[in-house]
C-alpha cells in the first residue's frame, strides 16, 4: 500500500475533476431551456466524469498491490459506445414526439420530419414516424 | 460448400465469439476454467441469438487503423467538455441552439454510425436522426454561430478520415 505522493495527488486530482464534470453536466441539465439543450450535458458529463473518476480508480488499484486492473478501461469503453447511441434515441424519440425547442433554436426539423419520403427501409424501421404524420 | 453453410449459421461470427470470450475473462479478471467455460458459451450464444438482426457482415479488416481516429476522438472529447461545461456556466439564454442538416456521403453503415457516435460525443453537437435515405444526418447543436464552418469541420475531421479508413 504504499503510493508516492505524486500519485496519490494524480489520483485525487482525476477524482476531483471527474467529480466536477459530473457536477456540471448534471447543472446544464438543471439549467437548459429545452429538451434537446438538456441533452448535450449528460452525454458529455457521463462520458469524461466518468472516464477521469475510473481512471482515478484504475490508477489506484493497479499500484496497491493487486495487480492491473483493467475492468475500469472496459466501464468507460462501454459507456464512450452506448452513451451517444442512447443520446440519438433519446432525440429521435423526442422528435417523433415533436418535443418543443426554445424560440430561438434556428431551423427546427418538423416540416422535412414530417414528408419524409418513405422508402423501404424507413416502412420497416420508422413506423411510429409514418404514423404521427399521418395524424 | 454445404457443410461450410452449416458451420456459419451455428457459428455465425467466429471473430466477434473470440472477442467476447476475451472480454468476458477481462471483466471477470481470470482464467479459472468455469470463466472460460461460461466466458466461450457466451461468446457462442450472443452471436448466434442475434444474428438476425445483424444480417450484414461489417467489414472490419482495417479496424486497427481506427486507433489514430480514436486518440483524436478522445482529444476531441477532452475540448468538447471543457467548451459545454463553459457554455453551461454562462447564461443559457445567450446561447444560440440550431438543428443543423448534414450531408453524408458515407455509404458504409459501420462507419456511419462511427460518424453520428462521434458527433454526439464532441463539441456541442448531438446527432438526432437520419433521414430515410441515408444522405441527411440531423444534429443539434448547442451553440453555433457559423453553421457551414461546423458543416466543414465534421467533413475535414471525421467523415473523411473514416471514408478512408472503412471505405
Amino acid at each position: 500500500m504504499n503510493i508516492p505522493t505524486w500519485l496519490d495527488a494524480l489520483i485525487a486530482a482525476m477524482l476531483l475533476i471527474g467529480a466536477i464534470v459530473a457536477t456540471l453536466g448534471s447543472l446544464g441539465l438543471a439549467r437548459m431551456p429545452d429538451f434537446y439543450m438538456r441533452l448535450h450535458g449528460p452525454t458529455k458529463a457521463s462520458t469524461l466524469g466518468v472516464g477521469c473518476t475510473m481512471l482515478g480508480s484504475l490508477l489506484y488499484f493497479s499500484t496497491s498491490g493487486e495487480g492491473i486492473r483493467v475492468q475500469e478501461v472496459l466501464i468507460t469503453v462501454f459507456l464512450f459506445v452506448t452513451a451517444p447511441v442512447s443520446a440519438h434515441v433519446m432525440a429521435w424519440a423526442a422528435l417523433h414526439r415533436r418535443v418543443h425547442c426554445s424560440a430561438n433554436t434556428r431551423h427546427p426539423p418538423w416540416p422535412e420530419m414530417d414528408r419524409a419520403p418513405v422508402t423501404e427501409h424507413a416502412a420497416s424501421s420508422a413506423p411510429a414516424g409514418d404514423k404521427e404524420s399521418a395524424d | 460448400m454445404r457443410a461450410f453453410q452449416q458451420l456459419r449459421y451455428w457459428w455465425p461470427r467466429p471473430q466477434f465469439s473470440v472477442f467476447l470470450l476475451v472480454l468476458w475473462l477481462l471483466l471477470m479478471n481470470t482464467l479459472s476454467p468455469a470463466q472460460i467455460l461460461t466466458g466461450a458459451f457466451l461468446g457462442w450464444l450472443i452471436p448466434f441469438s442475434i444474428q438476425q438482426f445483424w444480417p450484414e457482415r461489417p467489414q472490419l479488416r482495417k479496424a486497427w487503423r481506427l486507433l489514430p481516429y480514436l486518440v483524436n476522438l478522445l482529444w476531441d472529447i477532452l475540448k468538447s467538455n471543457v467548451m459545454v461545461a463553459w457554455l453551461i456556466m454562462r447564461s443559457p439564454a445567450r446561447l444560440q441552439p440550431a438543428f443543423i442538416r448534414y450531408p453524408v456521403t458515407l455509404t458504409n453503415e459501420f462507419a456511419l454510425t462511427i460518424l453520428a457516435s462521434t458527433i454526439s460525443l464532441t463539441p456541442g453537437t448531438v446527432s438526432t436522426g437520419l433521414s430515410p435515405d441515408h444522405k441527411t444526418l440531423l444534429i443539434h447543436a448547442l451553440h453555433v454561430v457559423d453553421e457551414d464552418a461546423l458543416i466543414r469541420h465534421i467533413q475535414t475531421r471525421y467523415e473523411q478520415p473514416l471514408k478512408e479508413i472503412l471505405g
